[in-house]
C-alpha cells in the first residue's frame, strides 16, 4: 500500500478489496460467512472464512439511493414495512442479487450476534431457512443490571466453545488456537486505535468532521481482525495529530461552533443532505454514541474479559448504563448540544430514547433535540422536520453559550 | 346447559373484571399477586410462594401517558400496559415479572424502572441457544435469581418440594385446557369463537388449581351433549393474540368456527409441558429448550410454519388465519415464511394486523367478509 495515500483513500481501497475479495473467494469455491456487525469475528478469521457484513452492504446500498428497490422486493415477499429496514434491504438483495453499491457472494454459514437487537435473530433465521445454510448464533443476554453478571459470562463461553465445534464440523478443518490468540491480539489492538483515533475529536476545535466517523465505521465493521484496520486508524490518528499541531478543525472553509453527540445511526439515504445543513450551521458532530460499540478490548488469554467485551455494547446494556455514557461522551467531547436520531428501524434504542434524553438533559444541562428519521427508508426521513429540529437546537445552544458568556457570533 | 352457563359466567366474570379477582385474592389469603408480562414467564415459582400469578397483556384503553416512554410505533399490548402502569391499574400488584424476549420487552422493562415506582419490576432473560447446556443452566440461574426476589418481597422460603408440587398443577391445568380445545371443536355453537377464547383467557386471573377444575366440568358437561354440526369455515389462529374482542365478534357474524390456535395469549402457554427430572428450576428452565413453532424461541429451522399446516391436517381446517399484533417484530418476521409455506401447500390464509387501541372494526369486517367470501366460493 502507498505511503502517500490518506486515510480516505486507504479506507475506499480496503472495502473496495473487501468486496472484490469476498467475490474472488466465493468464486474459488471459499466459504463465505454474513455476520452481523458486532458478533465475534475472531472465529471466522482464524479459520480464515471470508466474513461480509449486510448491515454495511445495507448502509452503503442506502447511501447510494438504491435502498428503496430492494425495499420493494422484501415488501412484496411479505416482509412488513414496520420491520427494521437493514433487514428488508437484505432481504431484498437475497433475491436479486443485484445493487447500487455492488454485490456480495451469497453466504455459506451465518453469525449472528444478538448485542444489537434481537431483530437480527428473526433476521438471520429467515436467511438460514431460505439458504438452508448453518447459523451459528451468539446469544448475548441482554444485560438489565448495569454490568454483564458472571453466569452470562459463562453461558457466552460455552457459546464460543460451541460455535468452535460447529465451524470445525462445517469446515471439516481443527481450530487453531495460536491462531485464534493472534488474531485476539490484532483485534484488541484494532479497537484500541479505533477508540484512540475517535478520541481526537475531544479536542477543540476537533480535527475530524463528524461524519468521518461514520465512514471509518465501515472498516471497524468488517475488518476488526486484520492489520490493515490497525494500519487504516494509525492513519487516521496521524492525521488528526498533524491537524492539531496546526490549530486546524474540520473545515477548511468555516469554523466549528457548535459541538454536538449525534445518538444513533446516520440516516444514509441522506446523509449528504443532513450533514450539509448541519455544516452550514458550524455544526460538528464530534461525538456518537455508536462508534464505542467497536471499542471491543481484551487480553488475548481472557475468554471471560472477550464474553464481557461484546455484551457490553451500550444497545445490550440497561438504562442506567446509557444515560451514563452519553453523559460521559458529552462530558469528554465538550459537546453543546445533541441530536437524537429516532431511527423507526431501531426499536432497541428507540423504546429507551425518550427517556434517556430526560435523564441526560438533567444530568447534563446540555439541549437536545429529537427527529424522526431511518437508516435505510427515506420513506420515514423528512428533511424539512430535521432542518427545524436543528434550527431549534442552534437557537437552544446559542442562548445557552450567551448565558455561560461565550461569545457566538 | 344451565350448568355450562354457569361456568361460563364466572370464567367471564374473571376475564371483566381482573382487578375484583386480584383484590379478592389478597382479602381472603392477605398475600401477594405478582402480574406476569408476555411471555412464558415460569408461574410456578411464585404459585408454590403461595402468590398468584396473573397475566398481563395490555387491553383497551386510551393512549394518554405512556407516549412519554414510548413512540407510536411500539407493540400495542407494551403501550397499554405502560399506560394503565402509569395511571395506577397495577398497584394492587406487589410486583411484575418481564421476560425479556424482544427489544421491546427489554425497554419495558427498563423504562418499569424509571417510571413505576409504585410496583417493582423483576426482569428475566430467556437464552437463545435454549438446547445448549450452558443455555439451561444460564436460564437456570436466572430463574434462582427470581425466586430469591419473590422470597425477599413476600418474606417466605419458595422451597424445591413447592415448586415441584407447582409443576404438577401447571402441568394438569395445561393438559385441561389441551383437552378442552379438542373438545370444544365438537361444539362449535355452544363454544363459539369468543367464548373459546374467553375460557382460556380466564385461566389468566384464576388460580390454576381452580380454574382446573372449573374447564374440568366445563369438559364433562359439554361432552354430555350430542356433538354440534356446524356449516362454519373452519380456521386456525396463529399470533400473538386475538383481540381486540370487536376481532372474534365478527367470527359469529360470517360463521367462522377456531379448530385451534398458535397464539402466544393461548395455546403457547399450555402446549409444553414442564419436563421431567432434574432440580425444578431445571426442568423450568427445559421447558424453554423444548418450545417450539414461537416468534420469540430461536429457530433457524423456522418449524411454525410446518407445525401450522400439519395442525390445519389433524383439524381439517379450511385456512389460517394469522392475526398479526402491529409492529411486533418477531411474528412479523415469520409471516413471509408461512406465506410461502401455506401457498406451497395450497392452504389459503387471511393475514390482518391487529391493535389493542384502535377501534378499526369496520376494517376488520372488511377483511373478515373478504375472507369468508373467498372461502365459501371454494
Amino acid at each position: 500500500m502507498s505511503e502517500k495515500m490518506t486515510s480516505k483513500q486507504m479506507l475506499q481501497k480496503l472495502l473496495d478489496d473487501h468486496y472484490a475479495g469476498a467475490l474472488a473467494a466465493k468464486e474459488r469455491g471459499e466459504l463465505i460467512a454474513w455476520s452481523t456487525s458486532i458478533a465475534p469475528q475472531e472465529f471466522c478469521e482464524t479459520m480464515g472464512i471470508y466474513t461480509v457484513y449486510p448491515e454495511n452492504h445495507a448502509a452503503a446500498i442506502g447511501a447510494k439511493k438504491g435502498s428503496p428497490e430492494l425495499i420493494e422486493v422484501s415488501e412484496f415477499q411479505g416482509y412488513s414495512i414496520d420491520i427494521c429496514s437493514y433487514a428488508r434491504v437484505n432481504m431484498g438483495y437475497l433475491e436479486i442479487q443485484e445493487s447500487v453499491a455492488g454485490k456480495i457472494p451469497l453466504p455459506d454459514l451465518l453469525i449472528c450476534c444478538n448485542n444489537i437487537c434481537n431483530t437480527v435473530i428473526k433476521w438471520y433465521e429467515n436467511i438460514a431457512c431460505e439458504l438452508d445454510i448453518p447459523l451459528i448464533m451468539f446469544d448475548m443476554p441482554f444485560n438489565y443490571d448495569y454490568e454483564v453478571n458472571d453466569h452470562s459470562v459463562e453461558y457466552i463461553k460455552g457459546q464460543f466453545q460451541e460455535a468452535i465445534h460447529q465451524l470445525e464440523q462445517i469446515t471439516g478443518r481443527s481450530f487453531d488456537y495460536n491462531r485464534f490468540r493472534e488474531v485476539m491480539e490484532i483485534s484488541s489492538e484494532a479497537a484500541r486505535w479505533w477508540k484512540k483515533a475517535m478520541a481526537l475529536a475531544q479536542a477543540v476545535p476537533s480535527p475530524m468532521n463528524g461524519f468521518d466517523i461514520f465512514n471509518y465505521m465501515a472498516l471497524i465493521v468488517c475488518m476488526r481482525g486484520k492489520q490493515e484496520s490497525i494500519d487504516l486508524f494509525k492513519l487516521v490518528a496521524q492525521e488528526c495529530e498533524a491537524k492539531l499541531a496546526q490549530g486546524q478543525g474540520p473545515w477548511k472553509d468555516r469554523p466549528e461552533e457548535y459541538r454536538i453527540m449525534w445518538d444513533g445511526i446516520a440516516c444514509w439515504t441522506a446523509l449528504s443532505t443532513t450533514y450539509k445543513f448541519l455544516k452550514n450551521q458550524g455544526i460538528n458532530m464530534v461525538g456518537s454514541t455508536y462508534p464505542d460499540s467497536w471499542s471491543i478490548i481484551y487480553d488475548s488469554h481472557d475468554l471471560d474479559g472477550m464474553a464481557r467485551a461484546y455484551s457490553s455494547n451500550f444497545v445490550n446494556r440497561n438504562l442506567d448504563f446509557r444515560v451514563d455514557n452519553i453523559c460521559q461522551i458529552v462530558n469528554d467531547f465538550k459537546v453543546d448540544g445533541i441530536i437524537y436520531h429516532c431511527n423507526r428501524s431501531c426499536k432497541p434504542q428507540d423504546f429507551c430514547q425518550y427517556e434517556v434524553q430526560r435523564q441526560v438533559g438533567d444530568r447534563t444541562g446540555v439541549p437536545s433535540v429529537m427527529f424522526d428519521g431511518d437508516q435505510t427508508d427515506p420513506r420515514a426521513f423528512s428533511q424539512a422536520q430535521f432542518e427545524t429540529r436543528i434550527q431549534a437546537l442552534v437557537e437552544m445552544m446559542k442562548t445557552r453559550k450567551q448565558q455561560q458568556g461565550i461569545g457566538v457570533k | 346447559m344451565q350448568a355450562i352457563a354457569t361456568i361460563l359466567r364466572e370464567m367471564e366474570g374473571a376475564v371483566k373484571d381482573p382487578g375484583g379477582a386480584v383484590r379478592a385474592f389478597k382479602q381472603e389469603t392477605g398475600r401477594e399477586v405478582i402480574g406476569c408480562l408476555p411471555i412464558y414467564v415460569p408461574e410456578e415459582i411464585i404459585y408454590a410462594g403461595g402468590m398468584l400469578p396473573i397475566g398481563v397483556w395490555g387491553g383497551q384503553t386510551n393512549i394518554v401517558q405512556s407516549g412519554t416512554y414510548l413512540p407510536s410505533f411500539a407493540c400495542s399490548i407494551m403501550r397499554a400496559i405502560m399506560e394503565f402502569a402509569m395511571r395506577g391499574v397495577y398497584n394492587d400488584l406487589s410486583a411484575v415479572v418481564c421476560p425479556m424476549h424482544c427489544d421491546t420487552l427489554k425497554c419495558i422493562g427498563e423504562n418499569w424502572k424509571v417510571g413505576i415506582s409504585e410496583v417493582p419490576c423483576f426482569c428475566l432473560v430467556y437464552p437463545q441457544n435454549r438446547k445448549n447446556p450452558s443455555g439451561i443452566s444460564y436460564l437456570t440461574t436466572e430463574f434462582e435469581h427470581l425466586r430469591k426476589k419473590l422470597e425477599s418481597l413476600s418474606g417466605r422460603t419458595i422451597t424445591d418440594e413447592a415448586i415441584n408440587q407447582a409443576i404438577v398443577i401447571y402441568n394438569e391445568h395445561r393438559k385441561t385446557i389441551r383437552e378442552f380445545t379438542r373438545v370444544a371443536r365438537d361444539y362449535p355453537l355452544t363454544i363459539t369463537a369468543q367464548k373459546r377464547h374467553m375460557v382460556i383467557k380466564s385461566g389468566f386471573f384464576m388460580d390454576k388449581a381452580k380454574h382446573t377444575l372449573l374447564v374440568k366440568s366445563l369438559i364433562s358437561e359439554l361432552k354430555a351433549l350430542p356433538a354440534e354440526k356446524s356449516s362454519g369455515i373452519k380456521v386456525i389462529l396463529t399470533g400473538i393474540m386475538a383481540e381486540p374482542d370487536s376481532f372474534l365478534e365478527l367470527f359469529n357474524q360470517y360463521n367462522l368456527v377456531v379448530v385451534g390456535d398458535d397464539l402466544a395469549h393461548e395455546s403457547r402457554q399450555f402446549r409444553t409441558d414442564v419436563p421431567a427430572g432434574g432440580t425444578p428450576l431445571e426442568r423450568l428452565a427445559r421447558r424453554w429448550a423444548e418450545v417450539q413453532g414461537c416468534s420469540l424461541a430461536y429457530d433457524p429451522e423456522k418449524r411454525r410454519s410446518n407445525m401450522l399446516i400439519d395442525m390445519v391436517r389433524e383439524t381439517g381446517a379450511d385456512g389460517v388465519i394469522v392475526t398479526m399484533m402491529k409492529f411486533c417484530e418477531p411474528d412479523e418476521f415469520d409471516y413471509p415464511i408461512l406465506k410461502k409455506e401455506f401457498e406451497k401447500a395450497n392452504i389459503p390464509h387471511l393475514y390482518i394486523e391487529l391493535e389493542q387501541q384502535a377501534d378499526s372494526a369496520e376494517q376488520l369486517r372488511t377483511r373478515i367478509q373478504g375472507f369468508a367470501e373467498m372461502m365459501s366460493t371454494r
